[in-house]
This record gives C-alpha cells, sequence and structure tokens, in this order.
C-alpha cells in the first residue's frame, strides 16, 4: 500500500545564508495493508518528517518515489493528491486545526461529508466516535478552539477514525491522553489494522508501540551521513 | 473531466510596468485556489483580467461554459462576458460597497441579480432572497434597510449573497475577510467554506492573509512583482515554501 524508494529530504534555507539541512537519504520501506509499522529514532532523526512527505505535506527531494495505493505523491498533480487524502490516506497530526466557530460533531462529520456521504450517516459516525472517546455531549455543538488539549486531542483522533481510510498516519496518537482514553485509541487503531488499514505511527509511549504495531522502522538508517 | 477555468501566459503591463507576467494554470470543479503575494505583487491585476474587468496584452482564458463548452473569455464579446458575469460567475469584491448598490434595500440587491438573469415573479424573488439572507445569517427583519444601515460583517455577508443566488461556478474573491475584525472574519470563513461545499463551487481567493488561505483554499498561487513563484497544494506551500520568497513570507507571519 505503502512503497518508498531512494526517499531524500533537505531544506535550503533561502533567508538564512541559503544553508541547506540534509535530513533523509536513500530511505526505502513498504507498508502493507492490515501492517501496522511504528517509526522510531531520537528526536530530530525525521520521523516527523517522513511522516509529512507520506502525507503530500513536504516535497521529497528531486529522484525519491513515494508512491501509496498507486499514486506516486512526487509526480501527481495537487487535485490527485487532494482526492487520494479524501478517500485513501488519512492523518491524524499533534494538533488540530478547525475553523473557529464549526460545531465539533461537524469537525468529525466533514471527512465523511467530504466523500458525498448522506449527512445524517456521517452524524451518526460522528456521534459514536465522540462517545466512545468520551467527549461529552454537551460539548458536541461547541467549536474544539477552547477544549483542553486532551479534548482536543480527541476530537483530533475521531476526525482521523470517521472514516475508514487505507492508509493511516499517525503522529503521536496518544500522547497527553489519560489512561482509559488511550485504551480507546489504541483499540481503535487495532480495529483499524485488522479492517486492512496499512499504518504508520510514530509513538513515543513505548508500551503502546509494542502493543500495536507489527514492526519498527528506526529512521536515524535514513540519516545521511549512515548512508554515504 | 474538462477543467472550469484553463489559463495560458496571461501578461498584462502598464506601460512598461509589469502587472502579471506569463501566468498559466488550470482550475478544476470543485476547487479553490489562493493567490497570495504583497501588495503590488500582481495578484488583483490577475483576477481582474481573469474576471475580464482588465484587458490583458497576451495570453488565454478559457472558461468551460455550460451552453457551448470551452471558450477563450477574451475573445468573446462585450455582451457574452457580461452575461457570463451574472450567471456563472460571482465577484466578492474586498469593499462591500463596491458590489453592492447602496440605496436598494438588502432583498433587493439580492433580487437585482435574479431579475438580471429574468426572474419576474416578485413572490419568488422576495422568497430567495429571504433564503439567503438566512444563508448568510442576516435576519429576515432586515430585508427591507439598505446595506448602508449594516455592519461591515453584515455589508460582506450580503454581497455575498448577492453574489451566489444566481448559482454561479465560479466565485472570484478579492480579500473577502480583509477590514474585518477577526471574529467576524472567522465566521465569515466559516460561511464561504460551508456555501463552497454545499453548492461544489470552484473559487479564487487574492488575499495577503496566510491563515485565510490555509482555512480556505485547496491549491495555492505565490506572485512576487507580477511573477508566479511558487505553486502547489496549500498546506505544503505553507509547511514546506521552496521558494526564497514564500520563506520570508510565511517566516513573517506573527504567531498568536
Amino acid at each position: 500500500m505503502i512503497h518508498v524508494e531512494n526517499l531524500g529530504k533537505f531544506f535550503t534555507l533561502h533567508n538564512q545564508g541559503g544553508v541547506s539541512i540534509p535530513v533523509l537519504a536513500g530511505a526505502g520501506f513498504s507498508v502493507a495493508p492490515g501492517e501496522c509499522v511504528a517509526l522510531t529514532g531520537e528526536s530530530g532523526a525525521g520521523k516527523s518528517t517522513v511522516m509529512r512527505i507520506l502525507y503530500g505535506n513536504y516535497l521529497a527531494a528531486p529522484g525519491s518515489s513515494v508512491r501509496i495505493g498507486g499514486l506516486d505523491l512526487t509526480t501527481a498533480a495537487p487535485r490527485e493528491i487532494l482526492a487520494l487524502r479524501r478517500e485513501t490516506l488519512g492523518y491524524v497530526s499533534q494538533f488540530l486545526r478547525v475553523v473557529p466557530r464549526v460545531p465539533t460533531i461537524d469537525v468529525v462529520a466533514e471527512p465523511l461529508m467530504a466523500l458525498g456521504r448522506p449527512e445524517e450517516e456521517a452524524r451518526a459516525r460522528a456521534r459514536g466516535l465522540l462517545e466512545r472517546l468520551r467527549i461529552p455531549q454537551a460539548l458536541w455543538q461547541l467549536s474544539p478552539t477552547t477544549f483542553s488539549g486532551g479534548e482536543q486531542q480527541r476530537v483530533n483522533i475521531a476526525r482521523g477514525f470517521a472514516h475508514a481510510y487505507p492508509v493511516l498516519l499517525l503522529d503521536e496518537p496518544t500522547a497527553s491522553l489519560d489512561a482509559i482514553n488511550r485504551e480507546t485509541v489504541l483499540s481503535l487503531i487495532e480495529e483499524a489494522r485488522e479492517g486492512g488499514a496499512a499504518i504508520v505511527g510514530i509513538f513515543h509511549d513505548v508500551a503502546a508501540r509494542q502493543r500495536v504495531a507489527d514492526r519498527e522502522i528506526d529512521v536515524s538508517r535514513f540519516a545521511p551521513e549512515a548512508a554515504a | 473531466m474538462t477543467p472550469l477555468l484553463d489559463v495560458r501566459s496571461l501578461t498584462k503591463t502598464y506601460g512598461g510596468r509589469i502587472g502579471c507576467a506569463d501566468v498559466s494554470f488550470t482550475l478544476w470543479p470543485g476547487e479553490v485556489l489562493g493567490i497570495v503575494g504583497e501588495s503590488g505583487s500582481g495578484k488583483s491585476t490577475l483576477l481582474g483580467c481573469l474576471a475580464g474587468q482588465l484587458s490583458p496584452d497576451t495570453g488565454e482564458v478559457i472558461f468551460d461554459t455550460r451552453a457551448e463548452g470551452p471558450r477563450d473569455v477574451l475573445s468573446m464579446s462585450e455582451a457574452e462576458r457580461r452575461m457570463l458575469g451574472r450567471t456563472d460567475w460571482a465577484f466578492v469584491h474586498q469593499n462591500p460597497r463596491d458590489g453592492l448598490r447602496m440605496r436598494v434595500s438588502a432583498g433587493g440587491n439580492v433580487g437585482e441579480r435574479l431579475m438580471a438573469v429574468g426572474a419576474r415573479h416578485y413572490g419568488d424573488i422576495r422568497a430567495d432572497a429571504l433564503d439567503w439572507l438566512g444563508r448568510v445569517e442576516i435576519h429576515e427583519s432586515r430585508i427591507d434597510d439598505r446595506p448602508a444601515a449594516f455592519s461591515g460583517g453584515m455589508q460582506q455577508r450580503l454581497q455575498i449573497a448577492r453574489n451566489l443566488v444566481t448559482g454561479p461556478r465560479l466565485v472570484f474573491m478579492d480579500e473577502p475577510t480583509g477590514g474585518l475584525d477577526v471574529s467576524v472574519q472567522a465566521r465569515l470563513l466559516d460561511l464561504i467554506r460551508g456555501l463552497v461545499r454545499r453548492m461544489g463551487l470552484s473559487a479564487i481567493v487574492v488575499t495577503h492573509d496566510l491563515a485565510v488561505v490555509r482555512l480556505l483554499a485547496d491549491r495555492l498561487m505565490v506572485m512576487k512583482d507580477g511573477h508566479v513563484i511558487e505553486t502547489g497544494l496549500t498546506d505544503q506551500v505553507l509547511d514546506d515554501p521552496q521558494a526564497a520568497y514564500t520563506q520570508l513570507l510565511v517566516s513573517s507571519v506573527l504567531q498568536v
């Protein structure tokens, strides 16, 4: 489902003396449907950079190949990537970014509405997820912008799991969650994996990683000096 | 699928100065394109050329018309272009006063667009106007008030209602949230996003506000000195900008 070959990434900071910072070189890995892979490596090794490249949020260096569900992100047109994100590729980031004023229930239902599902079905799914993630019903009609960090994170997860994406990227999904909510999120991940999703995650929580991940990929071996 | 708008090598100069130079892009149905750049970068000139308000020196603007398929807007007759402006296109100005008739009631402002495309039944026009005032969150008790009695945010919402009532397929917006309070901006953004989604509109939004494009636009075009210097998915351009100028633009935003 995910095939990465010869992936490189460097950042050129034009306004800071044109300095070029190499982050990844010659990276390659694949993730099959129904498999959950954890990215590991110390802070700054490039885990989030890999995730962002997989989502099309960062551009890969020339010569890289990043194929997701048959589409090569390095050559795809923006609208192809948008369609991929709508239908195939889900991403739970660490931070919730929403239009102010939009009620929580709509934030969670939005991915399904974008796919053209009936409004009632999308809301029913959203209600189910919000209940499971213990967001009090009194908050559903409010915008999540004023929620606590943990609540925002759970809304973010509910939104990420609203549609059963065949490919799911999870950046620290259990960070800032209490034990009981952490358990719910891990079950959601396990269910998605059993449902055939190819999952790539960053989990600093070692126990969580060991429980849901089938294998680990150490990103520090993609460091440019390691490849050279 | 046919692109809704296919722009090829559009150039407009003012005497010796460049307005916009060699701009090409395609816009697909349902897509929102953001155009950012500082004042004088050519974004409003480009928008004016696209919307038929300015005549470019060279280039083509091919629009997928309902009746005849793709046609070059620039080679249409003035009458044809005006008809397009009333039916398939809408233009939301930064200053609502440029897009509204200030001496006509709110209902009249909305109804006038309907009459321009042939609506004649007073009851239907008033019902449509009421429906649209509701959609842009203007209370029905204000239907007979003139826009001069409205706040800036309400005027902008009224301008949007007036523009969208005829069911256009392409909306041009020039700094739609410029000059409004932040709280009013958020409400307006939410409204525009909802309308674009529900009506399946395509839109071109010119702004210098990066937060606005992040929330509204699928794709982004960055302009500097009349040239397009970077394009891509909105979040990609903002999070991993490639051109020196875009990096400067993104890093200059104040964090709240």
